[in-house]
């Protein structure tokens, strides 16, 4: 196992101006104004985080796993990370992190994808991805399927070995654990609480997180 | 076994798009070595159907990409099998370069001095291809690197693995479905040479028989054997 390395925020969440808590297998979109800090705490741990990003303005330009991996040469996201966008643009930087690595590889589940990964008859089963078309239909202003790109799995951990394996790892995460980050422009950012139960990644027992926005 | 049905060379930082029917095989040969072929690739009869790779890579338990993976669609299918492969590692991870990332890397070199030596970059490439096909900055999908690899150390440094590919050296794609395959020939981004030299490919498409029952990509992993059932569902009755 590789250093991780764990950042702590001094701000308190009595000072917060938004304050949530999402059950999994819920959904939540919402805007982030530059300058703003935005904090995903793992209430009860190694749980995944789905998460999207997009420049408010345009939504053309949004989230870029790659673009992200190449800007750093590295896969994990953790504190100084900047998260980029498909056209370039800095959307958010990761500023505090206490669970020290988060995967952007891994991508989201899916009806489709847990037929593939686990059966034929499990299309049925309730997926992030399912979430996150429900969320930006409802978000409207002609956001579609196209939309839903190559996300970030916050909490989860997925290391490439050597011989240029995938893994899925055992969890960093824990309780209380948290990450946190500066939108460094006007984001829409859009979560999935992931709601997988066919994968050990969340011991089979999808929890909630807390979501909270400084001014 | 498999007919040419036709030829065409690309030059380095070159684009080109194509709507491979189904059962035929797109063949790239890295005509001097050292090519890269940035590629995305989408369902050509309902587009917003297509290659995603996080959900390929999860599902064959990989981060690189040799012969017997395929690539699947975010609807579960089978898009592309890579048939044959004389390189044996191919990145999925390291995306591609824009207009930002070649100036800073090599300079400028414009079209209007240049002509057409001018310093092109995949993003640009990737959306006129796009474009000619109704599909834009929206339909941008993680894209494939054939032909370059990049090493993850323990801490998740990428690092460019210079020589991978031979002159010679070559792909094959199988086509599962209709496929609109995009591509460019610009560096690798993380590619450390200094100067801006990207090589040329030979593109060849090639009828080829359906996958058997037998078939190797078919049966690399189970997962792989219901990535193809959902494809053959999706054209059942036809």
């Amino acid at each position: 196992m590789s250093t991780l390395i764990y950042t702590e925020s001094t701000l308190d969440p009595a000072d917060a101006i938004y304050d949530v808590t999402v059950p999994a297998g819920d959904g939540w979109m919402h805007e982030i104004k530059k300058g703003q800090t935005f904090r995903i705490v793992d209430l009860e741990g190694n749980q995944a985080a789905d998460t999207l990003f997009y420049n408010a303005h345009d939504f053309s330009d949004r989230y870029s796993a790659q673009d992200t991996i190449r800007t750093q040469a590295g896969i994990y996201l953790t504190t100084g990370t900047k998260l980029m966008s498909s056209e370039g643009n800095t959307l958010l930087t990761i500023v505090a992190d206490t669970c020290g690595r988060h995967d952007t590889l891994g991508g989201a589940c899916a009806a489709e994808s847990n037929q593939v990964r686990y059966d034929l008859e499990k299309r049925w089963m309730h997926s992030c991805r399912d979430t996150f078309m429900l969320q930006v239909l409802r978000w409207g202003r002609g956001a579609t399927k196209a939309d839903i790109t190559h996300n970030i799995n916050f909490f989860m951990n997925v290391p490439v070995t050597p011989e240029g394996g995938l893994r899925f790892a055992d969890g960093v995460s824990a309780g209380g654990r948290y990450v946190e980050m500066r939108a460094e422009m006007d984001v829409v950012a859009l979560i999935s609480n992931c709601p997988q139960l066919n994968n050990p990644c969340n011991a089979y027992n999808p929890t909630p997180v807390r979501l909270l926005i400084w001014p | 076994m498999s007919t040419l049905l036709f030829e065409e060379n690309l030059p380095g930082g070159g684009l080109w798009s194509w709507v491979l029917r189904r059962h035929t095989t797109l063949r790239i040969t890295d005509l001097e070595g050292g090519a890269n072929v940035g590629l995305m690739a989408y369902n050509a009869d309902a587009p917003l159907d297509r290659l995603n790779l996080p959900d390929s890579l999860k599902a064959q338990y990989t981060a690189k990409l040799t012969h017997g993976h395929i690539l699947m669609s975010d609807m579960g299918r089978a898009l592309l099998s890579l048939t044959a492969d004389t390189v044996g590692w191919h990145d999925p991870l390291g995306g591609h370069g824009n207009a930002a990332l070649v100036q800073q890397k090599y300079g400028e070199k414009n079209y209007q001095v240049a002509r057409n030596d001018w310093y092109r970059n995949a993003h640009d490439n990737f959306l006129v291809e796009l474009g000619k096909h109704g599909l834009g900055a929206r339909d941008l999908v993680a894209n494939v690197n054939f032909f370059s690899r990049l090493d993850v150390d323990d801490e998740g440094k990428m690092t460019f693995h210079p020589g991978n590919s031979k002159a010679g050296d070559s792909i094959d794609l199988r086509a599962e479905m209709n496929v609109l395959v995009v591509l460019t020939t610009c560096p690798h981004p993380l590619d450390p040479n200094p100067v801006y030299a990207p090589k040329p490919i030979q593109l060849s498409v090639l009828k080829t028989p359906p996958a058997a029952a037998d078939d190797y990509c078919r049966n690399f992993r189970g997962e792989n054997q219901r990535s193809f059932t959902l494809t053959e569902r999706y054209f059942a009755g036809v």
